[in-house]
């Protein structure tokens, strides 16, 4: 705020010097003159008549046009108002000129001062009992500020008559004073002469929304809300029902049921199994998703005693892993089975870690490999590695870029929702199959809109809705489901 | 010979496309391409801003997609510094300050420093370097980017920056121009950036992004430029509006289209002969 | 107990963190929420870099099979490390600070670490991303055979898409001109390939909620090991 104002500031005296040169020039171009007269250049006695004039005029009426004892005058009918569409952060301040800021060169405004009281709010009942009866070193700790009014000053260079303060402030200065967003403030603008006195302050409007941070709403993107409301509460309706013993059909999904196979076919041949939770941390919930289905396929694993590799990218989902895997060894009642030297951190580097794996691949020679987590670029390579070391692949990703690569390489590919189902379908508890019936719904809704939205195109092109009033298009039916319904509202 | 096509060793496909790729670059065969829509308006966005307008660019890539993203980075570049935009480059992976260090200085410097109308630091482009936090970074540059960073990537103040004078963050943008390697990037960038703060926004991404991207374009991005082709038409976009860009060392995705073209031949004559393959041994298996 | 914390973390924050979305008067604790994971992240670096040193140390010390990998990555951790914190190179970029030998980027050009960066590490990592055009077309000629009715699909739009690439696309007969292979891929990008993907994400979105809900509401606690 104060860069943006001191930068004003330096702009501002350029343009005075700019301004009230005409007198330096008047003076400069006297010497000028007499210099080349001495010299023989300029002979003419009118000449110098009217120069000896020129410089009389100036020296003797300059300081009877602005005296210096005349107080400066400040602006007059200041305005507030809100610029529309920008949540309450912006506000353009407008005023009229002082009669002192004048554009003859004789302006005596050297720059507008626009000044901001945080107008403090009143004490409630207790605040006041606060403020009464507590030691001060208390009542400054835990109000500080509170009874206090900010005020910010922005200044703008002379013939300014309008400013937008959001333009000149960061969050971070408001920060600094403890402005609370939303608080009232009185705005008034005081005139600044070129000799730095100050004039009177202007009238003083009152403004009551002024906010450091947008979206005034309390509930923002309500038709979205709306939708998760009901989407999440069918899943906990579903979840409920299938808790009393309602029993819910869940198709099979052939990935997750092979998983038995390639832990079965690892055992035979002897060979390790490898399990990739994705490269990405536990903030993303394939990682989880990822780990949760590890919980199961270890839980197999250590039934078998096969062993199982996990290389991880992050440390955070090796701690997790390494978690998954005990329980799951204690589970299946082989706590022996668990070797935290098999679950381990490689790097955080996406070929890194690929270079890592892939080559463990062709030393270890794997029977199965799961890749089931956040994948990149890194699929096909993993994919094509395990294909060529001639491993049973099983991949899961919602990352749709990557999904074709799996498909062409792997046996078997969850697609998508499939991964998030996996725990679920997995854990065979009734509440976690309920809550796959639940998404159900959600599939339901996005269906019925649509065909809801493609009704409306269509009726759209066929029969447009036409001109209003004054001969302008009427919006396309579709717009409220477009612009309100599925852009949040 | 069925019974050795059948059990092709792959190192014989490796081979075949690593001359496929090798070739075409050694002896410099390029392909010029006709621009599609969405490049076009990518270009003609960036043409139409006002000059001096102000626009981020964020290049959200590292060494792995190098190959594929730095001749669009260079392009997007070079069209803003011939309309004289300002340019605040940054990146949100931590790989990524090399290439922001690259563009600045074979583009910004290299090409610029020795025309009439050189630019300027910290008045015509400015290194805001690398933000952390992933997606998460993305509101905070666009609301108010001080709030996470107080200083370029060279250390100084942004406060002592003119270009800095009145700018917050994103919002403050005429444009944002995002390349992008994978995660966090375009993506991200229009729903936790353009989007909530109604920027413009236009973006460069890698093949595979494609299709991701599709959706967003026209409503969200402006423009959308996808891969080396898409780099390949936009230098020939900036080649035809500015013709001192036409010569091939300028336009280096025009140079790498030659290689993926045959890349791309070799590829369907492969998924042929895999069929043929395929249809063959089954004929065989029946009449056994 | 041990289960219990850690659940009421995870939903109490998830809960938050789903609210604030919609009420902006909350942001402010999503954001203090995100920058107590980028800080748990960071401290986890540690742990890593604890748990890297001391898998391959064990490595070695046990001559397991491949323990020289273990010794190279190592060696190679503890070069780059070291060369980055002492910033190796590194020159004073303001004249003001020349007394400060430590002052400029550890990134800064000419520096040792940059120039690991740039000669080792940038090469490295595009070349392992240029493997992704070996492995593409190794999967496409094993993976794109036509061994039933849904693999012959995928292999026609292949085929496609790969012509309207290519140079080679008007390659039909002027009889056949009125098929235009660009047309066909922006055809099959953009209308199939979309809707198809935007079907696949909205699956997506509800599997997240739900994942998220059964966590949230600690259903599940198999990323925690279960309640065992």
């Amino acid at each position: 705020m104060w860069r943006s104002a001191i930068s004003i500031r330096h702009l501002a005296m350029r343009q005075t010097q700019t301004q009230h040169g005409a007198c330096d020039e008047a003076r400069t171009q006297y010497s000028v003159l007499s210099a080349r007269q001495s010299l023989g250049i300029v002979p003419c006695a009118a000449w110098r008549l009217l120069l000896l004039v020129a410089f009389i005029t100036l020296e003797l009426f300059e300081p009877t046009v602005v005296s210096a004892a005349d107080p400066i005058r400040p602006p007059s009918n200041v305005k507030v108002e809100e610029i529309p569409y920008r949540g309450g952060t912006s506000i353009k301040v407008s005023w009229d000129l002082s009669p002192d800021d004048t554009t003859d060169g004789d302006s005596r405004v050297e720059a507008y001062e626009i000044r901001f009281d945080q107008v403090p709010k009143p004490f409630s009942q207790i605040e006041s009992l606060a403020f009464r009866f507590l030691p001060g070193w208390i009542w400054n700790r835990v109000w500080r500020g509170r009874g206090s009014s900010f005020v910010m000053r922005l200044q703008t260079l002379p013939g300014a008559r309008s400013i937008e303060p959001s333009k000149y402030y960061d969050g971070s200065s408001f920060d600094g004073t403890g402005v609370d967003s939303g608080s009232t403030f009185r705005v008034s603008v005081v005139s600044i002469g070129t000799d730095k006195a100050r004039s009177a302050y202007s009238n003083a409007v009152t403004f009551p929304r002024f906010r450091t941070s947008p979206q005034t709403a309390p509930i923002d993107k309500s038709w979205f809300a709306l939708v998760v409301i009901l989407v999440c509460g069918t899943v906990i309706v579903c979840t409920e029902l299938a808790r009393r013993g309602k029993p819910f059909y869940v198709r099979p999904i052939a990935g997750l049921q092979a998983i038995e196979e390639a832990v079965g076919r690892a055992t035979e041949m002897g060979k390790p199994m490898l399990f990739v939770p994705g490269i990405q941390d536990m903030n993303e919930i394939d990682t989880v998703a990822g780990l949760t289905i590890l919980s199961s396929v270890a839980k197999t694993a250590a039934e078998y005693d096969t062993p199982i590799e996990v290389p991880t990218t992050r440390s955070l989902v090796m701690t997790a892993a390494r978690e998954a895997v005990q329980a799951a060894a204690l589970a299946a009642g082989r706590p022996d089975y668990y070797n935290e030297d098999r679950i381990y951190y490689v790097t955080d580097e996406q070929f890194g870690y690929v270079a890592h794996t892939c080559g463990w691949m062709y030393r270890e020679q794997p029977a199965a490999c799961f890749y089931l987590g956040k994948f990149y670029a890194e699929s096909l390579i993993l994919a094509e590695t395990g294909n060529a070391v001639g491993a049973i692949q099983i991949a899961g990703t919602a990352e749709t870029t990557q999904l074709p690569f799996f498909v062409a390489a792997c046996d078997y590919t969850l697609i998508g929702e499939e991964l998030f189902a996996a725990s679920a379908y997995l854990s065979g508890e009734p509440a976690q199959l309920g809550m796959l019936k639940g998404q159900d719904f959600g599939k339901l809704a996005a269906m019925v809109l649509v065909v809801i939205g493609c009704l409306l195109a269509t009726w759209d092109s066929i029969l447009p809705r036409g001109k209003d009033a004054q001969g302008k298009d009427l919006p396309p039916r579709t717009q409220f489901l477009r612009d309100e319904v599925l852009k949040g509202g | 010979m069925l019974d050795f096509l059948n059990t092709l060793d792959r190192r014989w496909v490796f081979l075949a496309m690593g001359l496929a790729v090798a070739i075409p670059i050694l002896l410099g065969i390029g392909a010029t391409e006709q621009p599609t829509a969405q490049t076009q308006r990518m270009f003609d966005y960036i043409e139409a801003l006002p000059a001096g307008s102000r626009v981020l660019m964020a290049l959200d890539y590292d060494p792995s997609s190098e190959a594929e993203l730095t001749p669009m980075a260079y392009s997007f570049t070079r069209h803003c510094c011939l309309k004289r935009h300002k340019l605040y480059f940054l990146t949100l992976w931590p790989s990524g300050p090399p290439m922001l260090d690259k563009t600045i200085s074979k583009v910004v410097l290299g090409e610029f420093d020795s025309s009439g109308r050189p630019m300027k630091y910290g008045e015509d482009y400015l290194n805001l370097g690398y933000f952390p936090g992933e997606f998460g970074a993305v509101n905070p540059i666009c609301s108010n980017l001080r709030q996470s960073k107080s200083q370029d990537s060279k250390g100084i103040s942004l406060d002592a920056l003119p270009m800095m004078n009145g700018v917050n963050g994103g919002k403050d943008m005429q444009l944002i121009v995002n390349v992008s390697g994978g995660y966090p990037g375009a993506k991200e960038w229009v729903q936790y950036g353009s989007t909530p703060h109604n920027i413009p926004m236009g973006a460069g991404c890698t093949g595979v992004q494609a299709t991701q991207l599709f959706p967003y374009h026209p409503d969200q991005l402006v423009g959308l430029v996808a891969a080396i082709r898409g780099a390949a038409e936009y230098e020939a976009i900036l080649a035809k509006a500015y013709p001192q860009y036409n010569e091939l060392r300028w336009r280096d995705g025009t140079r790498r289209m030659g290689a993926q073209q045959w890349a791309h031949r070799l590829m369907i004559g492969l998924i042929l002969l895999g069929n043929a393959i395929h249809i063959a041994s089954r004929r065989g298996r029946g009449r056994r | 107990m041990q289960k219990t914390v850690p659940v009421v973390i995870a939903g109490s924050v998830g809960a938050l963190m789903a609210l604030a979305f919609f009420s902006p008067p909350l942001l402010w604790m999503r954001e203090k929420a995100e920058e107590w994971f980028t800080i748990l992240a960071a401290i986890a670096m540690l742990l890593g870099g604890t748990n890297l040193c001391v898998h391959h140390l064990r490595r070695i010390s046990d001559r397991e099979a491949g323990w020289g990998f273990s010794a190279v990555t190592l060696l190679t951790f503890v070069i780059t490390v070291g060369v980055g914190v002492l910033k190796v190179g590194v020159v004073p970029e303001s004249a003001r600070n020349l007394d400060r030998a430590w002052s400029g980027g550890y990134l800064q050009e000419g520096g040792a670490f940059w120039w690991m960066f740039q000669y080792v590490y940038s090469p490295m990592m595009s070349t392992m991303f240029a493997l992704l055009a070996f492995y593409v077309a190794s999967a496409a000629f094993r993976a794109f055979r036509a061994k039933n009715f849904e693999a012959a699909l995928l292999l026609v739009t292949a085929i496609i898409v790969l012509i309207g690439q290519t140079p080679d696309r008007d390659f039909l007969p002027e009889q056949l001109s009125f098929i235009r292979f660009e047309t066909l891929t922006e055809l099959c990008k953009k209308t199939f390939v979309t809707a198809g993907q935007r079907a696949i994400m909205i699956g997506i979105a509800l599997g997240v909620a739900a994942t998220s809900l059964r966590i949230l509401l600690g259903l599940d606690r198999s990323y925690l090991g279960g309640d065992e």
